[in-house]
């Protein structure tokens, strides 16, 4: 499937900020069943943009602005060619073994509730890939999706405990209930092309990668609850959101902020006939 | 690993013997009256202390004692206490009786001190770099990646001359008259070392005429020794002649006056994360006269709060921007970012292997006999023992986390039970180390107390720097073994006499 | 040296210096106060101390009326006045606590002991021991600019200290005469007489500037003169002349130890040029008032183009 992406992110501020500093992982790489065609970053701001990988191997601009913004907005484009693998990932850049997404973090760190979750799911499950698809429904079913209650900073356990979150949230309690299963698991951010027909979204899309032995990584998506499929794109890895985060900024001066996202996820063909 | 067991178990039993029947200040080698009860009589080190202790009158130690407290309390060498508005700065007790090495105890401890500081540089340049060490199964690759002290970051990037621990603070009990042990390597931003400076200070003002009997060591010469090594490990892109600062969280911070007073026997320029910024990955500071670039930084910060770009986003203490410097070997941190690995609990336990393997020698400093939980004898071990010994967690900063069986309620022993079974890999045993004493001024009078020694350890691209001494602690309750300051631990001058 | 450096040496300094001017302020009004009505007049002297030392609308909301003792606490010890001396001593002490590495260790002493000694101090102290502790403050300050001058190596961290006392000392003499400035009008002269005597002798002693007055002009106090001692007299210390002498002078060793000079050293030569090149007649023809308030802005435009030039 061809996807094209047009993502713009917005920031409005009360005055000028006097200097601005944002690590961007919004550029996605290729691997076996993802092929970028085509892809444009374009700050609205003059300043130094420098391309490098992070510590993950994900594809990471640094930018820094020269002069003081107060209307700065990021553009996103781009066109990725996608194939069903059936949730297997394979052919990405690895820099780690996989025993480091066993780490727990700020995030993602399991509560007694999300151990207790954990356990209760996966057992009696036969082998960690269908006790992963038991804890992809388990988590699907037991929070639902609120925009209203959670933010960046939530971590697992309260989010959990809440019961409610975005697909953030979901991801990071399935996380920290697969590592408490032993099973590798990490972060994905990216964009997800809806099924419904409606392209314009509120924000990125995020899901789950899980190592399974002799299976390698499979993506896993609970606020969908489904196995990735072509309708995925991966852009960024991590343990977290934290370290996969699309943009992380700092800023000196500028008061208040407003910001202001648009994002269209589309396919190719559809966008060339409208 | 069997064998290692036995050898901890006749470990363990030789020194609880000791602690058997009598309260452990009792069965502590003492280091004025050699052994338990000055059985051994005044060691000689100690003999013209003695006497001059033996000749003043309590009224004497008395008003010492406020003269000192006056001096530090006017110099401002305080430390913070969270929550307490009244006195928000508090002075660390000072105990004016120094503590008093040899000549021979110190060579040994200094060849120890600069073996296992050299090894923990080995092995972070090692498992930050081609990861031999866990290869030849050394330490198991788990421990490593799995430990949040670990710093991803840092893998693969090299670092300013291959030297990650600037500065280590080396934790040292004493058990007998040869026996040293090290309890902890504190490799992150260990501090004190203005407390060793200032005790000397004032002890020089308050007794001259013990100095004139006593030759002893100076210490005054750390402060060069750091800035000395700080400058030799400028980074390739630096100036010439380089210029370091002190980056402070701040005046909140508990140990704002060591920053400010090292700051200032340095001779460079106290920072804040604001008074610094990072423009095309070099990182200046704000002057008066525009932007300095700044190519060492002596950082009293954590790793978590460096850089709220790459660690905590909510840091309000870090420079955005400054671990891309780093990365791009702009400019050295001292100490590195990730050393936090090497001092880990976890990791501790594999220091006499770790220096093996690096220095291709013995160690010439023990550690404390240590069982791992996370081996399943061990476990064992430790559980059916837990009244007679230390638990400590791992990742954790020290006398908090941590159960002293011998002390400890049946309660807080359940308790510590099940958390031990629940999660075995997150903690380490030792025995009851009865740790040293020394003659101490106490509201009764002269008396024992258990004492550590923390001498600071300097690594420059250059050589290997130690003033002789350190940091003694000291706990001034009566049977404690808790030297913290943060839990009623006080100081004292240490004298290294050299002749 | 670190403009956050030169930002706390600044500000120590004016804050030392404004305790010693809010400690002279209220000096002045115990005495006044103290006169029989007959001579110090029906104003209310504790109003008008609050209007030159304090922020009258911030009082205003704590207490409900002017009198000895509610403007004793507000100028003196409340920790609500951010410019009472127990503050002002307080904030000093915080910035020289940040850059001890800047002062000489005689000026932490002083500063040091003065933040712990005021501790023992609050509004529960008799009249006798309230004089005392105003006396007290003054010696802190001249213990503190003494250490200053006699200690501190003469490179750009004293000359930052010199400004901050410069400038402040320059606005706390202008605050006196935006408050007094119709006692001193040819106006008043009228009602004449013993009682605007005292009332002048009073802004006289709150710069202490009694005696000199008197070696100044060996004539009796008259208004004019006492406009112009505060204003255009170079000797006389608290004067905007002798002020802005400090200020462009020490502005000027700054300029030439950086090889640069801008917008403080144009506006303060500016300023000073203004002051000498003006007589007090002309003041008064001009009107006293609108001379101050012009007065007060410049300085405010210089403190801004010094913090903008090296504080931050």
């Amino acid at each position: 499937m061809r996807i094209r992406i047009a993502h713009q992110t917005r920031y409005l501020y009360d005055r000028p900020v006097r200097a601005m500093q944002q690590v961007l992982r919004l550029t996605p790489r290729d691997h076996d069943g993802q092929h970028v065609i085509a892809w444009r970053l374009e700050p609205s701001a003059e300043g130094c943009l420098v391309a490098l990988d992070d510590v993950y191997g994900n594809r990471c601009h640094h930018f820094a602005a020269d002069h003081p913004v107060s209307d700065f907005s990021l553009s996103v484009t781009g066109e990725v060619e996608t194939q069903d693998t059936a949730g297997v990932v394979r052919g990405t850049v690895e820099r780690f073994p996989d025993l480091v997404y066993l780490r727990d973090t700020d995030l993602t760190s399991a509560s007694e509730e999300i151990r207790t979750f954990a356990r209760d799911v996966a057992g009696g499950a036969g082998d960690p890939l269908s006790a992963l698809h038991r804890l992809l429904a388990a988590t699907h079913e037991e929070i639902t999706f609120d925009t209203e209650l959670t933010d960046a900073t939530t971590s697992a356990a309260d989010a959990f405990a809440a019961r409610r979150g975005v697909c953030q949230d979901l991801t990071h309690v399935f996380l920290a209930a697969a590592r408490q299963l032993s099973i590798p698991a990490r972060y994905v951010s990216g964009y997800f092309l809806r099924g419904d027909g409606v392209t314009q979204q509120e924000a990125g899309h995020a899901w789950a990668e899980a190592k399974v032995t002799g299976l390698g990584w499979v993506g896993f998506d609970p606020a969908n609850c489904i196995s990735t499929t072509d309708a995925h794109v991966r852009v960024a890895v991590g343990l977290d959101y934290l370290a996969a985060a699309p943009i992380r900024g700092s800023r000196r001066g500028g008061g208040n902020e407003r910001l202001d996202v648009t994002l269209r996820v589309d396919t190719a063909q559809r966008q060339t006939q409208s | 690993m069997v064998a290692s067991c036995l050898r901890l178990e006749r470990n363990l039993r030789l020194i609880s013997k000791k602690a058997t029947g009598e309260g452990l200040a009792e069965a502590a080698f003492d280091e004025m009256n050699g052994g338990p009860n000055g059985s051994a009589g005044v060691r000689s080190a100690y003999e013209g202390l003695h006497r001059w202790l033996g000749e003043q009158s309590p009224e004497f130690f008395n008003t010492r004692r406020s003269q000192a407290e006056l001096f530090f309390r006017r110099v401002g060498i305080t430390f913070a206490v969270y929550g307490d508005n009244e006195t928000s700065e508090r002075l660390i007790p000072f105990d004016i009786i120094p503590r008093v090495l040899t000549k021979p105890e110190w060579s040994f401890l200094e060849r120890g001190l600069k073996q296992r500081v050299t090894a923990l540089n080995a092995f972070l340049a090692d498992i930050y770099g081609p990861q031999e060490c866990i290869k030849a199964g050394i330490v198991p690759a788990d421990l490593i990646y799995r430990n949040p002290y670990y710093r991803l970051e840092m893998k693969d990037q090299r670092v300013p001359h291959d030297i990650y621990v600037h500065i280590a603070g080396i934790d040292v009990v004493r058990v007998g008259p040869e026996e040293f042990y090290v309890l902890e390597d504190n490799a992150r931003t260990p501090s004190g070392v203005s407390y060793m400076l200032e005790n000397r200070e004032v002890m020089m003002r308050l007794f001259p005429e013990l100095f004139a009997h006593h030759r002893v060591a100076p210490v005054e010469n750390y402060p060069d020794a750091l800035l000395a090594t700080l400058r030799s490990v400028v980074p390739a892109s630096g100036n010439r002649d380089p210029v370091v600062a002190l980056l402070t969280p701040g005046r909140y911070n508990s140990a704002f006056y060591e920053h400010s007073f090292l700051a200032d026997k340095l001779g460079v320029e106290l920072v804040e994360a604001s008074d610094l910024f990072v423009q095309d990955d070099i990182v200046y500071m704000r002057t008066t006269q525009g932007p300095t670039r700044v190519d060492v930084i002596y950082r009293r910060i954590d790793d978590e709060y460096l850089d709220p770009l790459v660690f905590r986003p909510d840091s309000v203490l870090g420079l955005p921007g400054i671990m891309g410097a780093y990365k791009a070997g702009n400019v050295t941190l001292a100490n590195a970012v990730g050393t936090g690995i090497s001092d880990d609990k976890a990791v501790y336990t594999y220091m006499p292997e770790i220096v093996r393997f690096f220095t291709g020698e013995d160690p010439i400093l023990q550690n404390v006999p240590t069982w791992r939980c996370r081996e399943p004898a061990a476990l064992s071990h430790v559980l059916a023992n837990l009244s007679e010994l230390v638990v400590k967690e791992v990742n954790g900063s020290g006398g908090y986390g941590m159960l002293v069986g011998p002390h400890a309620t049946r309660r807080e022993l359940d308790e510590f039970s099940r958390k031990l079974k629940h999660a075995p890999d997150n903690f380490i045993a030792q025995p009851t180390l009865a740790l040293s004493t020394c003659p101490t001024f106490v509201a009764s009078g002269v008396a024992p107390r258990h004492v550590d020694l923390r001498p600071f350890v300097l690594s420059g691209a250059d050589e290997i720097r130690i003033v002789p001494g350190g940091l003694t602690r000291v706990a001034l309750k009566e049977g404690s073994l808790v030297v913290n300051s943060s839990q009623g631990g006080g100081t004292k001058d240490t004298w290294v006499l050299d002749a | 040296m670190l403009s956050r450096t030169a930002d706390s040496l600044f500000w120590l300094s004016r804050y030392s210096e404004r305790a010693d001017f809010v400690a002279r302020i209220l000096d002045a009004t115990v005495r006044l106060a103290s006169l029989p009505q007959s001579y110090a007049g029906e104003s209310n002297e504790w109003e008008s101390a609050l209007a030159v030392a304090g922020d009258a609308d911030l009082f205003r909301s704590l207490y409900s009326g002017a009198n000895e003792d509610t403007v004793r606490d507000f100028l003196a010890f409340s920790p609500a006045n951010p410019s009472s001396i127990r503050n002002c001593i307080e904030v000093a002490r915080e910035n020289a606590r940040s850059v001890r590495t800047a002062l000489t260790v005689e000026m932490w002493d002083d500063l040091n002991c003065a933040w712990l000694e005021i501790k023992k101090y609050d509004n529960s102290i008799s009249r006798e021991e309230f004089s005392r502790f105003l006396d007290w403050v003054k010696k802190v300050v001249l213990a503190l600019d003494g250490s200053a001058y006699r200690t501190m190596l003469r490179n750009d961290a004293f000359w930052f200290t010199r400004l901050g006392s410069a400038i402040e000392r320059a606005d706390n003499t202008a605050r006196i005469l935006d408050v007094k400035y119709h006692l001193l009008l040819p106006a008043t002269e009228r009602v004449g007489g013993s009682l605007d005597y005292f009332q002048w002798t009073t802004i006289l002693r709150e710069v202490s500037a009694l005696t000199a007055y008197h070696w100044v002009y060996r004539e009796s106090v008259k208004p004019w003169l006492v406009a112009d001692l505060l204003i255009l007299n170079g000797q006389m210390p608290r004067s905007f002349a002798n002020c802005y002498e400090i200020l462009v002078r020490h502005l000027d060793l700054i300029a030439d130890a950086y090889g640069r000079r801008g917008a403080s050293q144009r506006i303060a030569s500016g300023t000073l040029a203004k002051l000498k090149g003006t007589k007090i007649s002309e003041i008064f023809e001009g009107g006293l008032h609108e001379f101050v308030t012009d007065f007060v802005a410049d300085n405010n435009r210089l403190g801004s183009a010094i913090a903008e030039q090296y504080l931050s």
